[in-house]
């Protein structure tokens, strides 16, 4: 086995793994505090990769050539807006049915999710998006390599992989570290018991999904720059892997979903690297079903404890 | 003296049982009052129903506002409660019901001075015990993200008022040297204290004690009369508690409200009701109980 193409496998499973991971945790912390898969994060995710096309757009439009410049306002404004999406999908089809069947907000869900891409279909056009190249250039190791014996790492690569390590080290900090952290921690573990403790739950609530889907816009901007290319349809199939890496990880549990998003990543590209690409997608939702037969609290998460 | 509580009428339903039936009763200001009864009397559920924790069926419960003024302030109405017709040419009464339906909730009924404790206790098990008692000053702290997240002159300065609170209650409790443990690897008679002094920490007037001293042993238990004796002075919390233990119920209280299928069957000092025959009836079974007299 040649030793390049498994550090070439263990780059782009990397970088995968490290956009599912981002993804991933909107999942898994809404799960750990209203306790329902939210299916509508995969289109806030699709949601983010047209406001990036469309902040760039504005950008060049304005004339802003310096890179970082454009990709750091970029960033802001899509996260901002994508945080303002996930705000509204929780007040409009979340909220008024928190106190009803259990089953109730999940139909919601994917309802949100069919009227999210078909918006979007109706108001950007059914075909393929793409952005121009923002970022170009390659590092290759050993850099004096010659025929195929290197590792290459592009720099936006290596960006999604620094930015999705920031934004996970961030929210760790904001979680562990402030009062509003503190108040989701404990709104997690008993949110009665926190609103009686005069803890306004409904805003911690909205706190998590801004949260979420923030750390989502982070995924979808950089996967956009990363492959230049977007349709309406692209959150159904992250969503999902995304969420994979969720219940892989343990779901309910922050650092679970960060792992899981790695090691889905990681086996997704080994395996398509070494057995066969066309059917990745059947091997990682494969890991999902034994997961789920066999250890269906996942790496980090506790056994699931009936609450009274 | 206007009472600090006053529940009026308190109807609670569930589908067709009735749990309670116009239950008044009032709490005094600085009093240690107590619900007993037999179990299943109701009496927990007058605290969910108090606390916001339930939303009672019918009934009125008022708290005394801390100016004193006549009305008081309506504990059910910061539940949000459902618009009526006649809110449409009361443009005060409609904002405020609006208001009170989209923010409303428990944390309110908190934030305006009542507290409690769980029979079964509910800490945040996997929260360290100086975490549970910040959560519980969550009000009083500065919750903004950014400001915490570049932590903030405001922000620091408001977590050390919450964390020297939290020690004062945890010195009170003389549970200072498990302020870093996990509270769910605490023994059971910490968790107790630690739920109390975590109720506390919400800086309440009225502190509602559900079963404080079940589980503990005689010793225990003096000890914990004494404490809440000590909150009721130096403090001047009022208290509301439920317990079984009716020694200690008679050495502490200073008025009882004895409940028993849902309603009020007595209420008044302990010396009275101990001679109440409604009473002895409802606890020992005779006869009268049984042809319904109550």
């Amino acid at each position: 086995m040649d030793i390049y193409i498994v550090g070439q496998q263990l780059v782009n499973g990397l970088v995968l793994g490290s956009t599912y991971g981002l993804i991933a945790v909107g999942y898994t912390m809404v799960y750990g505090i209203i306790g329902m898969i939210n299916f509508a994060h995969g289109e806030i995710y699709m949601i983010s990769a047209y406001l990036t096309a469309i902040f760039l757009a504005l950008a060049s439009y304005f004339g802003l050539q310096s890179v970082p410049v454009v990709l750091l306002l970029v960033l802001f404004a899509t996260v901002f807006l994508t945080a303002l999406y996930g705000w509204s999908v929780e007040q409009i089809a979340y909220r008024p049915l928190r106190h009803s069947n259990r089953l109730a907000p999940l139909i919601s869900a994917i309802g949100i999710s069919l009227i999210l891409q078909n918006y979007i279909r109706i108001s950007q056009g059914a075909r393929n998006q793409g952005v121009p190249p923002v970022l170009d250039g390659v590092w290759r190791i050993p850099s004096s390599a010659i025929d195929q014996h290197f590792i290459q790492i592009t720099y936006l690569q290596s960006l999604i992989v620094v930015t999705a390590l920031a934004s996970m080290a961030l929210l760790t900090w904001i979680i562990h570290r402030t009062a509003l952290g503190r108040a989701c921690r404990a709104t997690q573990q008993d949110r009665i018991m926190a609103n009686l403790l005069g803890v306004d739950t409904d805003r911690i609530i909205s706190v998590v999904f801004v949260m979420g889907a923030a750390m989502a816009a982070v995924a979808g901007m950089l996967v956009t720059l990363n492959y230049g290319s977007f349709d309406f349809y692209i959150g159904f199939l992250m969503g999902i892997k995304a969420f994979t890496a969720a219940v892989l990880g343990g779901i309910g549990s922050l650092p679970g979903a960060m792992l899981g998003g790695v090691v889905l990543g990681l086996a997704e590209s080994f395996f398509a690297g070494f057995v066969n690409s066309d059917y990745k997608d059947v091997f990682a939702f494969s890991l999902l079903i034994l997961f789920l037969i066999f250890r269906p609290s996942g790496f980090l998460g506790v056994p699931e404890v009936e609450k009274v | 003296m206007m009472p600090l509580l006053t529940v009026h009428g308190l109807s609670m339903r569930f589908g067709g049982v009735t749990a309670l039936h116009q239950v008044d009763f009032t709490v005094q200001p600085g009093s240690i009052t107590a619900l007993i009864g037999p179990n299943g009397a109701g009496k927990t559920t007058v605290f969910n129903c108090v606390t916001g924790f339930y939303r009672a069926s019918s009934g009125t419960i008022h708290l005394q506002d801390e100016y004193q003024q006549a009305e008081g302030i309506d504990l059910l109405a910061l539940l949000g409660e459902p618009l009526q017709w006649s809110d449409l040419w009361q443009p005060h009464r409609l904002s405020q019901r609006l208001y009170y339906k989209m923010f409303g909730g428990p944390h309110l009924v908190n934030r305006v001075g009542v507290a409690r404790t769980f029979q079964n206790i509910r800490l945040f098990n996997e929260l360290t015990v100086m975490e549970n008692l910040l959560v519980a000053q969550h009000n009083q702290v500065d919750s903004g993200l950014l400001s915490g997240l570049l932590s903030s002159r405001r922000f620091r300065a408001y977590e050390q008022a919450a964390v020297a609170r939290a020690s004062a209650w945890l010195r009170f409790f003389d549970l200072l040297p498990e302020a870093n443990r996990l509270a769910g690897e605490l023994p059971y008679g910490y968790q107790r204290r630690l739920e109390m002094a975590r109720a506390l920490c919400t800086q309440p007037r009225l502190l509602c004690l559900d079963e404080p001293a079940a589980g503990l042993n005689p010793n225990e238990t003096k000890a914990l009369s004494q404490l809440i004796l000590t909150l009721r002075e130096r403090f001047a919390i009022t208290i509301l508690l439920i317990e079984h233990d009716m020694g200690m119920v008679m050495d502490i209280s200073d008025h009882l409200v004895v409940l028993e299928h849902g309603e009020v069957i007595a209420r008044g000092k302990p010396e009275q009701i101990q001679q109440d025959p409604r009473v002895l009836a409802a606890y020992l079974g005779t006869q009268t109980a049984e042809k319904g007299g109550l």
